[in-house]
């Protein structure tokens, strides 16, 4: 889901390269996405007056390292936070418009934290925000799972290009890029190292 | 994958991959909504030639459950018993844009024609022809075994695993059985040994080739090879009479030397578990204390039709059409 380019508006995307392409540029190092993740969980804590009723749903595949870091971070702030309960994991798959435009696509898992979503602040968290139909499709599934009392939306990066009327609450970077463009986020914890790339399309 | 026809079509990476899909889709069906947009819009027909049931159950719950519009057909009072051929019949189902068709029909390789014969554009899955294969018991059936039998029995991830290494005994009547069919070429490309465990009359002529150990005694099959699983196939009544082939003398000789009893239950494996395709014949193949026991996954075997199932419609239905191959998208 790093590029996200899967707007079935689209679907004469060109061929993804595969491996590092060797215009890729880097956006973001390791020191920078660490530094957007301790700010957005500030932020996280100061929207919502403390951690209470906080859960973090990552959307597979690089959602998910993203939330438990950030659990990480608002742990070191408040001491009374758990990590482990904080952290969820919501897959969409099923709910996307685009699956008749696509190989079929392996299901992920979705697991909720042990206190549900009932009445709690639900902050989903992606890696890259783009035509925002992953998140319609994030919506729909948590529609199906609980009644959250509010959901908020964390992206590490925004790349714009909106299709739908979808915002985020806490953004790591602002990323102005055309349609032919592709963005990729490397985590440590999928693809060994930490970066933000940009490749492909003449500036 | 375009159709399910034959569980030996299957290599062991769509097998894996549609039991772990399996395991996804039952995850979901233990929330207090188990409905899922996944194929709105899409159409799939029941096309019944054979009363059945859990089957058709299974697959109409199955199909709903992912929001597909499910239309059922059956030979019973429709224009099949009016003298509509198979042909005319799935002409009819694709001028009325059927994207899947579910058949089961009392001919073997019935299905096999319907999807390769271009009268349908729709994805083709077999619930069961003749006496060839059934594959989707097939795979709830291995599925079930994996929940159970794999990873420290159901206590790890037992994602991307297969069965390798695990003794299932099937018991019965595997002559007229296309759920054993099934089962021995899936459990073998999953890494299982089979024994099959029948009276010579039930065997099939030719089944050396098979890929699996055959055995007249299954008192000797308990106590040599420790099976951890066993599963026993119905056997018809109808069969010990001359009309019904004569196959064994009375039904209580064949419940003495293959039934499943407490003493051949005492004597299974501590950690074994009981299947049975349904529906049982209490008394006969399996008798009621084996049946209830808690080592019976009988009941669970049916929920997991409805998972496995959904697993199946997943994969042939969700993608790019058509012609496309089971592949991960490289997102």
């Amino acid at each position: 889901m790093s590029s996200g380019p899967a707007a079935p508006a689209q679907p004469s995307e060109p061929p993804e390269p595969t491996g590092s392409a060797p215009t890729a540029t880097e956006v973001l190092g390791p020191h920078e996405i660490a530094r957007a993740l301790t700010r957005i969980a500030h932020e996280i804590l100061e929207r919502n007056k403390g951690a209470a009723d906080l859960v973090l749903l990552g959307i597979p595949t690089r959602g998910l390292p993203l939330a438990h870091r950030l659990a990480a971070r608002l742990a070191e702030v408040e001491a009374t936070v758990d990590p482990a309960a904080l952290v969820g994991s919501l897959d969409i798959t099923m709910y996307r418009d685009d699956l008749r435009h696509h190989p079929t696509r392996t299901i992920g898992a979705t697991v909720l934290p042990p206190g549900g979503i009932d009445g709690r602040v639900v902050v989903l968290v992606d890696d890259v925000l783009f035509s925002g139909r992953t998140i319609r499709a994030a919506l729909d599934a948590l529609n199906d799972l609980g009644r959250p009392r509010v959901v908020q939306l964390a992206a590490l990066v925004d790349r714009g290009h909106r299709e739908l009327p979808i915002r985020p609450d806490y953004v790591g970077k602002n990323l102005p890029t055309s349609t032919a463009e592709r963005v990729r986020v490397l985590l440590t914890e999928t693809d060994g190292a930490d970066a933000v790339l940009i490749d492909g399309g003449a500036r | 994958m375009k159709h399910l026809l034959s569980t030996a079509d299957l290599s062991r990476d769509e097998a894996v991959l549609i039991l772990d899909t399996a395991a996804q889709m039952a995850a979901t069906q233990e929330r207090a909504i188990k409905k899922l947009p996944t194929l709105r819009g899409r159409t799939v027909v029941n096309l019944f030639y054979e009363d059945s049931t859990r089957t058709r159950i299974s697959f109409e719950t199955a199909a709903k459950r992912l929001s597909a519009d499910v239309i059922n057909f059956s030979a019973k009072g429709s224009s099949v018993s009016k003298g509509e051929s198979l042909k005319d019949t799935a002409l009819t189902l694709q001028a009325m844009g059927a994207d899947a068709v579910v058949i089961r029909h009392p001919a073997s390789g019935a299905p096999h024609t319907l999807a390769t014969s271009g009268w349908t554009q729709g994805a083709v899955l077999n619930a069961g022809d003749g006496t060839h294969q059934h594959p989707t018991q097939a795979l709830l059936d291995a599925y079930t075994m994996r929940r159970h039998l794999v990873g420290e029995s159901g206590i790890a991830d037992v994602a991307g695993r297969d069965l390798a290494g695990l003794r299932v005994a099937i018991v019965g009547d595997v002559l007229h059985s296309r759920v054993a069919r099934s089962n021995v070429d899936l459990l073998h490309t999953l890494g299982a040994e089979v024994t099959l465990v029948a009276p010579p009359t039930l065997l099939p002529v030719g089944i050396a080739p098979w890929p699996c150990r055959v055995s007249y005694d299954l008192d000797a099959v308990v106590t040599d090879e420790r099976p951890d699983a066993i599963m026993m196939l119905r056997v018809q009544r109808e069969r010990m009479s001359n009309a019904g082939g004569g196959f064994f003398p009375s039904a209580v000789e064949y419940t003495r030397r293959y039934g499943l009893d407490a003493r051949r239950m005492a004597r299974l494996p501590e950690h074994a578990i009981v299947m049975h395709p349904g529906p049982m014949n209490r008394g006969l193949e399996i008798s009621a204390t084996a049946a209830d026991s808690p080592r019976a996954v009988i009941v669970e075997q049916v929920a997991n039709g409805v998972a496995v199932r959904m697993a199946a419609l997943y994969l042939l239905l969700a993608q790019e059409t058509p012609g496309s191959t089971l592949q991960e998208d490289a997102r």
